[in-house]
């Protein structure tokens, strides 16, 4: 139910508050975007159809150097 | 870039958690955690690793209440035009299910956003749309966004809403199980943030880890809530950073501040949690299914709900047992033939379990 699923907005219409949102491999659908601020180019978490927050690509691309960094850490102590 | 696969890291969490040798007992309260963790089998590397992790009351489907499928049942039966996502409808009452009755003629639609079932009242404009509203804080914005857009009169709600920490608080006071650390909802906290979880680290010194959904998510969930129950602490830390921002989206928790207000519900499996629940304000009262139809859902006001015969969903949901210690699981119980919820929704204990291992 609270599955949400990755997407980037390539087309806003933001009068509708609606977005065509691309999941990759050539899917694509619209979503609401009434929840969020957002602009095309834009990372979002779509659920039920609606984008409930926009991703946050520097922190997605940290990820995994951020873990390794914690467990190193921990190791160490 | 948001899906995280690394197989050495992946080692290297497994190996610290396995050589701290602990014996720790972890809860979820997420239907899609429970399908990473089973579909992977981290369930049972984890148990191997002396760490227990359990699926709570986490599936919004599965915890609405008999009486409250009976409501929406009594709707179709009216002649309202039913709209809800796919699960509930395959939900069992104690005669029919909202599928039975679609077979048998009555108008029951499903939808994949509550804009379906927005569209179809603009359609449908001498049918009287009903959509029943499940879902947690996730799913709840969703609902006030149509209502504030002032839809047709001809469309309503049967708000089901719940909220996830006054459930937690809930399994806490009840005392039934011991639960070392909560493994926190990613998507349910991309709107609430880290604020409404801190009174249960505070209050019951319970550790709590916001997660994610990838495999690697819930291994580094689980290693940071040892990391606190080793160093003494009992906090909220937010291992989904990608996704859930420290204070939530503002935008949504206007949004559900307008146009709802907290009350006193029952779970399935649970008594009466207290404010644990969204109805709508009083200015949205013509949207409110309940209140539309009250002379005709009266009847149901004064009758008694029960479990299904046999059913230990309750059990379920309170983490109390695994659904294979189920006598109907797999057996009388099947996704099939569910007799309970947790054996219907994608999101189920029951469902997830059956899916990936009685196959």
């Amino acid at each position: 139910m609270c599955l949400a699923i990755p997407g980037k907005i390539i087309e806003l219409d933001k009068k509708k508050q609606a977005a065509t949102v691309n999941y990759g491999s050539g899917t694509t659908r619209k979503a609401n975007v009434s929840l969020v601020q957002v602009q095309i180019g834009d990372y979002v978490l779509v659920h039920a159809g609606f984008a409930i927050q926009v991703l946050d690509e520097k922190e997605a691309l940290e990820t995994l150097a951020l873990f390794k960094e914690m467990l190193s850490l921990q190791e160490g102590s | 870039m948001f899906s995280l696969r690394d197989k050495e890291l992946a080692d290297d969490i497994v190996s610290q958690i396995s050589k701290a040798k602990v014996h720790l007992k972890f809860m979820h309260v997420c239907g899609t955690h429970q399908d990473t963790l089973v579909k992977h089998g981290l369930d049972v590397l984890l148990q191997k690793c002396g760490i227990e992790i359990g699926q709570g009351p986490g599936c919004p489907v599965c915890v609405t209440t008999p009486k409250e499928i009976e409501e929406i049942l009594l709707l179709a039966k009216q002649g309202k035009t039913i709209a809800t996502f796919g699960d509930m409808t395959r939900v069992p009452g104690i005669t029919s299910s909202l599928q039975q009755m679609k077979t048998e003629g009555c108008d029951v639609r499903i939808v994949y956003s509550i804009e379906d079932a927005l569209l179809l009242a603009e359609k449908y404009k001498e049918k009287e749309v009903v959509f029943m509203a499940v879902g947690f804080e996730t799913t709840a914005p969703t609902t006030a966004s149509v209502l504030l857009r002032s839809p047709p009169k001809n469309f309503s709600v049967l708000c089901c809403h719940r909220l996830i920490p006054p459930a937690l608080k809930a399994i806490l006071q009840m005392g039934e199980i011991k639960i070392d650390g909560f493994i926190e909802p990613g998507h349910v906290s991309t709107i609430i943030g880290i604020k409404p979880y801190e009174f249960i680290s505070k209050e019951y010194h319970v550790p709590q880890v916001i997660a994610g959904f990838e495999p690697l998510d819930l291994l580094m969930g689980v290693w940071m809530l040892m990391r606190q129950i080793q160093q003494g602490k009992a906090v909220v830390e937010n291992e989904y950073v990608r996704a859930v921002k420290p204070q939530g989206n503002r935008k949504a928790q206007q949004m559900l501040q307008k146009v709802f207000e907290p009350v006193d519900v029952k779970w399935r499996g649970f008594p009466v949690i207290s404010h644990s629940g969204l109805r709508l304000r009083e200015k949205f009262a013509s949207y409110d299914a309940r209140k539309k139809y009250e002379a005709e859902l009266g009847p149901l006001a004064e009758e008694k709900f029960t479990e299904p015969v046999g059913c230990l969903c309750g059990e379920v949901l309170r983490g109390l047992i695994s659904s294979k210690k189920c006598p109907l699981f797999g057996r009388e119980c099947t996704p099939e033939n569910p007799v309970g919820p947790c054996m219907v929704s994608s999101e189920g204990n029951c469902h997830i379990l059956y899916r990936y291992t009685k196959k």
